[in-house]
């Protein structure tokens, strides 16, 4: 009978243990950015700067094109999915200060679990091509959502042919 | 005394499909003031849902009671209640022990036998009269039915909020019935597919904490999130095994993905598959010696079921369409399963080496059946068809007899999936 409280207890302490975690990494970044008071406004001129790099390189990314699509059940890249991954990886050698995360994403026709492992043989298929162009894979992550996190909703072949992507975006 | 033979006259079969249900009077458990009468009301109340809910009884009307309900200590009228058809009589009682405690007796009697068949007398603390009620209710089941009950376990799945394209998913728990509903994590990251371990003590499942999908061992006595191992990828799809001593689950590394095991113990890892395929959604035998899971090794994703050690390996789905998330019955004899065929879902149910498929559900898209510990309900999830502009989804748990019947909404704060049911509660 005493189980739910043990229950109960057991939320907060969940919760509050994540707060925990997320503060240590708000604190961490704050302590190797604030020394002194008057270096602050330079360090944070500097990440603005940064940031805004970072956004106007996003751009460009999503200009020279950040996704490719698969077919259904398929993590196969088709012709057109290499040509858009040929100048993917020019723009990621001209960045090569930056680092990437492929993301691999599937439509809602699939079950959860076979989803998340499609989900990462798309990225690492994309992975494998840039790879081979001559990025160097200690720059690129990869990361699975499955069918979580779809780009366009709906439940129609267009919405389902969408959905189903690896994305490169910037770390 | 009780006559083996009268005893026998009550009990259900439930293995011959859709079942008359028998009718019984739960009445209202007594109590000498306001308080205790009170919880006595709700506690009939609650037994009365379960039973009910279980399509294997029909609950008759207090209104059409001819007598006030009497103690349990009390032999009752039978002729007050036959001549309602009733078959099966509970009656109980509430005491005040003290502000925090209360006793709860009750007595399951035989209206055609006119005999008492079981009663039971427990002290807890007021607040948990619910559990209490819970129990009875498995007490009863089992004596007329002759199975194990599944009233006094509990249910862990993901609750939804949201735009589809931005969900919110939080870990939540409740009971069995949807009541004493409670948060577990706070939706600042993704968590998907929990399950319990066979104290219901722990949960295990896949987190997307600091943004690396890994599996995770919840423990709710102390609130502790750990995570489990240090792989070099993502690990998910997590079970525990029937003794609660290992994990299974898979690993994707470079876009294979394969089952492998860690001992909780020892935290020794070993591999169990090896193929270039997806091999995930493992789940144990009762005895432990046996793994199914799905593969798409031969073109298609279908179920496999090997040796716990990996190996003899052997396909089990042989019917049209696409095979998934193999779950074994508690008492092995059958495994549920998601099926794909045709842009449509279902649940359906086989035995372990694949024959007499039985589908029970359908929808655009139900997935993930889950037992109950007795073996004879399946719960799972399922999406309507969104409207496509995108705003509203539906995504509900719902509960079916494995005879394939009685489906029903599980009703939770907001939209939920991925539910696993608990074993029975520890006492």
């Amino acid at each position: 009978m005493t189980k739910k409280i043990f229950a109960m207890l057991g939320t907060l302490a969940l919760l509050s243990a994540c707060e925990t975690a997320s503060q240590k990494v708000v604190s961490g970044s704050a302590a190797t950015s604030s020394s002194t008071g008057s270096a602050t406004s330079s360090v944070d001129k500097k990440q603005s700067l940064f940031a805004q790099a970072k956004q106007t390189a996003a751009d460009k990314l999503i200009a020279v094109g950040d996704r490719v699509l698969f077919d259904y059940d398929s993590a196969e890249l088709d012709s057109s999915a290499k040509i858009l991954l040929d100048s993917q990886s020019r723009f990621l050698r001209v960045n090569s200060d930056l680092n990437f995360i492929i993301e691999g994403h599937c439509d809602e026709r699939g079950t959860r679990e076979y989803n998340l492992a499609l989900g990462e043989q798309r990225a690492t298929a994309v992975r494998d091509y840039l790879v081979i162009q001559g990025i160097d894979p200690d720059r690129i992550k990869v990361i699975s959502y499955g069918k979580e996190k779809p780009a366009v909703v709906g439940s129609n072949s267009m919405a389902w042919s969408k959905n189903r992507r690896a994305v490169t975006i910037i770390e | 005394m009780i006559s083996k033979a009268f005893a026998d006259d009550i009990k259900i079969k439930i293995n011959s499909g859709q079942i008359e249900p028998l009718p019984v009077a739960i009445a209202d458990f007594t109590g000498k003031e306001g308080k205790s009468n009170q919880i006595g009301r709700q506690i009939s109340e609650v037994i009365s849902n379960n039973l009910v809910g279980s399509g294997q009884f029909k609950a008759i009307e207090s209104a059409a009671f001819i007598a006030p309900p009497t103690s349990p200590s009390v032999r009752p009228n039978f002729l007050d209640w036959s001549p309602l058809g009733i078959k099966a009589l509970v009656t109980g009682s509430v005491k005040n022990i003290n502000n925090d405690e209360i006793e709860v007796e009750f007595r399951l009697w035989d209206v055609v036998a006119e005999t008492d068949l079981i009663g039971l007398r427990l002290t807890v603390a007021s607040k948990a009269w619910r559990r209490v009620a819970h129990i009875i209710s498995d007490e009863i089941f089992e004596r007329l039915s002759g199975d194990s009950g599944y009233f006094d376990t509990r249910i862990v799945y993901v609750s939804e909020s949201g735009p589809q394209n931005k969900r919110l998913k939080r870990l939540a728990i409740m009971d069995q019935d949807g009541e004493n509903h409670q948060y577990l994590t706070d939706g600042s990251f993704l968590v998907l597919t929990p399950r319990f371990s066979p104290t219901s003590q722990e949960i295990t499942y896949l987190a997307y904490f600091k943004n690396e999908p890994r599996v995770y061992i919840f423990n709710l006595e102390t609130g502790q999130q750990e995570l489990l191992g240090s792989f070099p990828g993502m690990t998910f799809a997590p079970r525990f095994s029937p003794a609660g001593d290992k994990i299974i689950m898979s690993l994707a590394q470079k876009g294979i993905t394969d089952i492998y095991t860690m001992n909780l113990n020892n935290q020794e890892v070993k591999r169990l598959t090896n193929s270039s395929a997806i091999d995930t959604s493992p789940s144990y035998s009762p005895d432990g010696k046996q793994i199914i899971f799905n593969s798409d090794r031969g073109g298609s994703q279908q179920i496999y079921i090997m040796d716990s050690n990996g190996k003899n390996i052997k396909r089990i789905s042989f019917g049209n369409g696409r095979y998934a998330t193999p779950v074994w019955a508690p008492k092995g004899e059958l495994i549920a399963f998601t099926k794909m065929h045709k842009n449509k879902f279902y649940i359906g149910v086989m035995a372990p080496d694949g024959s007499g498929e039985r589908l029970l559900a359908q929808g655009y898209l139900v997935e993930g059946p889950t037992w109950a510990p007795n073996g004879r309900v399946l719960m799972y999830f399922k999406q309507d068809k969104p409207i496509d502009d995108g705003k509203s989804t539906n995504v509900n748990l719902y509960k079916i007899d494995i005879t394939g019947f009685r489906e029903t909404r599980i009703i939770t704060p907001s939209d939920g999936s991925d539910p696993a049911w608990s074993p029975l509660l520890p006492n």
